[in-house]
C-alpha cells in the first residue's frame, strides 16, 4: 500500500514548547540525520548553553540567539502509515503572519498549551485562526506536565477552559493529550508517570487523524492560470491551463467559464511527454483544448455545465484577518486576489472588528494588524467565487496592499448589488453567444491591432469631440480599424423606447448598459472604438467594465477630473499634440502593433 | 493521488504562476539533479516548451562532464540557454584553492556575485545560438524580475524557512525575519522596481523524492552521480575543489534510490560533502542572506 501524505502544523502560545515537541518527536523516532543530535549538543556545550530539543528546529542564527521561533520551518517525518511534513509555527504575536503561512499549508494541527501557564492569548488566537483557515482536525497537547508533577487536576482544568473557548467557535478537537516534550512523556512513548491517562501518545494520535476527504467528490472548479499558445515547432494548440481545485472532468464535457459565463466543450486534455489523457481530477495541474474558440483570460474559473455554478458579484460580505503594518481602511484602493483572479477592491463597510484572543467585538472604521473583522468589500469588476459554506477552496481570497499580501479571508455571502441585474444579463449573453471560427487572436493578427475602447470624457464643450474625431481620422488614414461613437447618438435610436420614461436612474443605467453592449460587439469585431461621453462617473465606468470584455481606457479632457472617476490620463484640448500622444499611448499599451 | 504526483502537480502550479506573473522570468539550472528535475517539470508545465531562459552560473571550476551535459540538452531540448560568470575574479585568481581566497570567499565571488550581476544584467550574459551550437554575447541586458530556483527545504536549516515566492531587495538580500505571508496558493507576485522574487517550486521535495522521480520519469542526469568505476560517486554536485565523492557502488538510479531508502545514506545529510557549509557554522545562512541560492 502506498503511504498517505499529511501536513501537520504545530501552533500555540510563545514558549509553550512547540519546537521542543517536534525536536523530541524527530529524535525519539530516529528521524534525524546521523550526527545532527550530537552536533547540536556539542554546539550547546561549546556555548555553555543547556541542550534543548528546540535547537534542532530553530535553525536560524537569530532564533538560537533569542531562543524563539521567528519563522515557519518544515521538517520531514515518516511513520509506517504516512509521510508527514511537520510545520513549526511561531507563537509570538509579532509573527502571526508566519503562523498563518505555516498553518494554511496544513490539514491538521497540534495546538500546544503549557500546563503551568495555562491557556494564554495566543492559545486562543491560534485556535481561532485554525477555525478560520478551515482546519478542523486539531490535537491539543497539554505540555510541560513534568513541571506540574504530572497532575491530573491541572490537566483537566486546562481541558475544561480550552474546550469552552473552542466550543464558542464550534470547534471540537480530536483529543487532548497530557505530555512532557522535554522528558518525552506521551510523545512517541507512553508515559509511566501519568497512568491516569488512557489515551494515545502524540505519535499515535497523528496517525489516527483521518486523511482529508476527497476533493474529487465536489463540483468541478479550475481557476485558469493562463491560455498558452506556443508556436515553436509548428505547435498550434491553444491550451487553457490550470490546476484542478475540486472535482473531476473528462474529454467531451461541456464547460462554462466564470465570471464571463462563456461556454465550450473539452476537445482534449493535454499532457507531456505523453500525448493526451482522457480525464483529470482535483490536484492535477493540467491543460485543455476546446472546440469553440472562445476568448477567455487568466482569472476565470472553469466549471462543468449543469453543475452548481459559482457566484458572480462585485460586493462581498467577508470575514477577514489583517496582517499589514498599515491598517485596512475605507479610503484606499487595494487589490484582491482569489484563485487566479486579481481585481481592484475597496473596503466599503465594517460590520464588526474582533479581538481573536477573547472574541470581544467593537465598532471601528478600520482593521488594525492582527485583528479580525466582518466587512463588505467592493471589487472593480464582478468576480467568480463560492461561498465558504458551499466550497471553502474557492471562497478564499487575499488582499494586497502596496505590493504586500496584507490580509486574507473567506466569503460568507453576497450583498444586494445594483449591478446584479446587469451581471445576470451578461452571464446569459455569454452563455448563449454563438461563436465564429475566428478567434480573437486570429483577428488581432490580421488587423495588427487589439480591440479597445478609449473614452474621452469631461465637461460639456471641453473639446473632447474634436480630439476624438481627429484621433479616429489619424488612425483610419494610417490603415487602422477605428470608429468614433458619441454616447449621445444612442438616445434617439437605440434608446428611443426608454428616453422619455420618468425613472431617471433606471433610464441612465439602461442607457449605459445598452451602449456598453453595442460597444462590446464592435470591439469583438476587432475595432478600436473612440467614444465621447459627458461627465462620466465611476459607477458608469464600473457598469461598462462589467459588460465589456475588452479593455477600456479613460481620458479626461480638461484641467482636472470633475467627477469621482479614476482616469488613466488627463489632457487639455490641444488636438494636434494630443492625437500624437494618444497614438503613442495605444502603441505603448500594445493595442496597435506592426509599423 | 500518490506522493510524487502531489509534489509534481504543486510544483507545476508554482512554475505556471511564475510564468503568468513575471514578465522577465528565468530559471537557474545548476546542472545538478534538483534543477534538472525543475527543468523537466517546466517542460511538463508548458507541454514540451520552456518559455523562459535557463541561466547557469559557470564558475569554471565545475566538473567537465557538467558543461558537456548542459550543452547537449540545451541543443536537444531547444532551450534558451544563458550563462554568466565573474570574469574579474577568475582573471585575478580571487579563487580557491589555486588563488588566495577562502572557500567562502570563493563561493561569494564566483557564485553569489556572478549570480547577482548576471541576473541584474550588469555583467555580460552569454546565450546559446542554436544554429552554431556556440555561445554568443547576449544583447538583452534587462534585469530578471522573477528567478526560479531548485532549492529544497530539507537541504539545510535556512532553506527550511523559505517561501515558495521569496522577495529579494535591491542588493539581492534576503530579509529572513520579515518574510511575506503565503497561504491558499496566493504568492507574492507584486514587487517594487529594482527588487526581484525568487521562486522555489521544489521546496517540499526531499532528496529521495528527487531520485524516485528521476527514476519514474526516466530523466537523464549527469553520469557523475553514479559509481565512476572506482567505488566512488558524487552525491551532490558543485565545484571540483569543494565537492567530495562518497564511497558508493550505486551505478543506476535504482541503486541510488535503494541506497537512500535503506542503505548507508538513509541517515546522512546530503550536503555533508560540501565543504563551504562547515566554514559557515554548519549552515549556509550567511551566504544565503547575501543572495546565494
Amino acid at each position: 500500500m502506498t503511504k498517505e501524505d499529511m501536513n501537520i502544523v504545530i501552533v500555540g502560545h510563545v514558549d509553550h514548547g512547540k519546537s521542543t515537541l517536534i525536536g523530541r518527536l524527530l529524535a525519539d523516532t530516529e528521524s534525524l540525520p546521523e550526527g545532527k543530535l550530537e552536533q547540536v549538543k556539542k554546539t550547546c556545550q561549546k556555548n555553555s548553553k543547556p541542550f534543548e530539543y528546540a535547537f534542532l528546529l530553530d535553525a536560524l542564527k537569530d532564533e538560537q540567539a533569542q531562543g524563539i521561533t521567528i519563522d515557519t520551518a518544515r521538517c520531514f517525518f515518516k511513520t509506517q502509515k504516512r509521510n508527514y511534513i511537520i510545520i513549526d509555527a511561531p507563537g509570538h504575536i509579532e509573527f502571526l503572519k508566519n503562523m498563518i503561512t505555516g498553518a494554511a499549508r496544513a490539514e491538521a494541527a497540534i495546538l500546544v498549551i503549557d500546563a503551568k501557564e495555562g491557556v494564554r492569548e495566543n492559545s486562543k488566537r491560534h485556535g481561532y485562526m485554525l477555525s478560520m483557515l478551515g482546519i478542523k482536525k486539531i490535537i491539543v497537547a497539554v505540555n510541560k506536565m513534568d513541571l506540574v508533577e504530572y497532575s491530573r487536576d491541572i490537566f483537566e482544568n486546562v481541558v475544561r477552559e480550552y474546550s469552552l473557548f473552542l466550543g464558542e467557535l464550534g470547534v471540537e478537537p480530536v483529543m487532548y493529550i497530557p505530555i512532557s516534550a522535554f522528558e518525552g512523556d506521551n510523545v512517541a512513548a507512553k508515559s509511566i508517570k501519568m497512568p491516569w491517562h488512557y489515551g494515545m501518545t502524540v505519535l499515535e494520535a497523528m496517525d489516527f487523524l483521518p486523511c482529508e476527504k476527497k476533493k474529487t467528490d465536489k463540483f468541478f472548479r479550475m481557476p485558469v492560470q493562463d491560455v498558452y499558445k506556443f508556436t515553436k515547432n509548428g505547435d498550434d494548440r491553444r491550451i487553457v491551463a490550470g490546476t484542478v481545485e475540486t472535482g473531476k472532468i473528462k474529454k467531451g464535457d461541456s464547460v462554462v467559464f466564470y465570471p464571463s459565463g462563456k461556454k465550450s466543450i473539452v476537445k482534449s486534455i493535454e499532457a507531456f511527454p505523453q500525448k493526451a489523457i482522457d480525464g483529470a481530477e482535483a490536484g492535477q495541474a493540467t491543460g485543455f483544448t476546446l472546440f469553440e474558440q472562445i476568448y477567455i483570460k487568466r482569472g476565470e474559473i472553469m466549471c462543468i455545465d449543469g453543475q452548481q455554478p459559482p457566484n458572480v458579484a462585485s460586493r462581498l460580505y467577508v470575514n477577514l484577518f489583517w496582517l499589514g503594518k498599515d491598517a485596512f481602511c475605507m479610503d484606499k484602493k487595494y487589490s484582491l486576489k482569489i484563485g487566479t483572479q486579481k481585481v481592484g477592491a475597496v473596503l466599503e463597510k465594517i460590520s464588526s472588528v474582533m479581538n481573536s484572543s477573547d472574541l470581544s467585538t467593537e465598532k471601528k472604521n478600520f482593521v488594525a494588524c492582527n485583528e479580525v473583522a466582518e466587512c463588505v468589500l467592493r471589487t472593480d469588476k464582478p468576480i467568480a467565487f463560492d461561498l465558504v459554506e458551499n466550497m471553502a477552496e474557492t471562497s478564499r481570497f487575499v488582499i494586497v496592499d502596496n505590493y504586500e499580501i496584507s490580509g486574507g479571508g473567506i466569503i460568507l455571502k453576497t450583498v444586494d448589488d445594483k449591478e446584479k441585474n446587469v451581471i445576470d444579463k451578461v452571464l446569459l449573453r455569454n452563455y448563449k453567444w454563438e461563436h465564429s471560427e475566428i478567434s480573437r487572436e486570429n483577428r488581432a493578427e490580421q488587423y495588427s491591432q487589439k480591440p479597445v475602447m478609449m473614452i474621452l470624457t469631461g465637461e460639456a464643450d471641453g473639446g473632447k469631440k474634436a480630439v476624438a474625431k481627429a484621433l479616429e481620422k489619424s488612425l483610419v488614414l494610417n490603415g487602422r480599424f477605428a470608429y468614433y461613437l458619441g454616447i449621445g447618438s444612442f438616445l434617439y435610436g437605440v434608446d428611443s423606447d426608454i428616453k422619455l420614461q420618468n425613472n431617471e436612474e433606471f433610464n441612465h443605467d439602461e442607457h449605459i448598459r445598452r451602449f456598453a453592449e453595442v460597444a462590446n460587439i464592435l470591439m469583438d469585431a476587432g475595432l478600436i472604438l473612440i467614444v465621447t461621453a459627458r461627465m462620466l462617473t465611476q459607477r458608469d465606468l464600473d457598469l461598462m467594465r462589467a459588460i465589456s470584455e475588452s479593455n477600456i481606457e479613460i481620458v479626461w479632457v480638461g484641467d482636472e477630473v470633475k467627477t469621482d472617476l479614476k482616469a488613466d490620463m488627463v489632457i487639455d484640448a490641444d488636438t494636434e499634440k494630443n492625437v500624437l500622444m494618444l497614438k503613442e499611448y495605444l502603441k505603448d499599451k500594445g493595442y496597435i502593433f506592426k509599423f | 493521488m500518490e506522493h510524487l504526483d502531489i509534489l509534481e502537480n504543486k510544483s507545476i502550479h508554482i512554475i505556471r504562476e511564475a510564468y503568468s506573473c513575471f514578465e522577465n522570468l528565468c530559471m537557474l539550472w545548476s546542472i545538478g539533479k534538483d534543477s534538472t528535475v525543475l527543468l523537466w517539470l517546466a517542460r511538463k508545465a508548458f507541454f514540451g516548451h520552456v518559455p523562459f531562459p535557463l541561466v547557469h552560473i559557470d564558475t569554471h571550476y565545475k566538473i567537465k562532464e557538467m558543461i558537456s551535459y548542459r550543452d547537449r540538452y540545451a541543443l536537444e531540448w531547444g532551450l534558451d540557454m544563458i550563462y554568466g560568470e565573474n570574469t574579474a575574479a577568475l582573471q585575478s585568481k580571487n579563487t580557491y584553492p589555486d588563488g588566495n581566497a577562502s572557500r567562502i570567499e570563493c563561493c561569494r565571488q564566483l557564485k553569489t556575485e556572478a549570480l547577482k550581476n548576471t541576473l541584474s544584467g550588469e555583467w555580460t550574459r552569454y546565450r546559446i545560438n542554436h544554429a552554431t551550437g556556440k555561445y554568443e554575447i547576449d544583447s538583452n541586458k534587462e534585469p530578471y524580475t522573477g528567478v526560479i530556483v531548485g532549492v529544497r527545504a530539507d537541504e539545510e536549516g535556512s532553506r527550511s524557512k523559505e517561501r515558495y515566492f521569496s522577495p529579494r531587495d535591491k542588493n539581492n538580500d534576503w530579509d529572513v525575519a520579515n518574510q511575506p505571508p503565503e497561504f491558499w496558493n496566493q504568492y507574492k507576485t507584486d514587487f517594487a522596481k529594482g527588487t526581484h522574487v525568487r521562486i522555489h517550486p521544489l521546496l517540499d521535495w526531499t532528496e529521495l523524492d528527487i531520485w524516485e522521480y528521476i527514476h519514474r520519469e526516466n530523466i537523464p542526469v549527469v553520469s557523475l552521480y553514479f559509481n565512476q568505476g572506482n567505488g566512488k560517486r558524487y552525491r551532490s554536485l558543485g565545484c571540483e575543489p569543494c565537492t567530495n565523492c562518497v564511497e558508493s557502488d550505486a551505478a543506476t538510479v535504482e541503486d541510488i534510490v535503494n541506497e537512500l531508502k535503506t542503505g548507508k545514506f538513509s541517515n546522512i545529510a546530503e550536503r555533508s560533502g560540501r565543504a563551504q557549509d562547515k566554514e559557515d557554522g554548519g549552515g549556509l545562512e550567511t551566504l544565503r542572506r547575501e543572495g546565494y541560492m
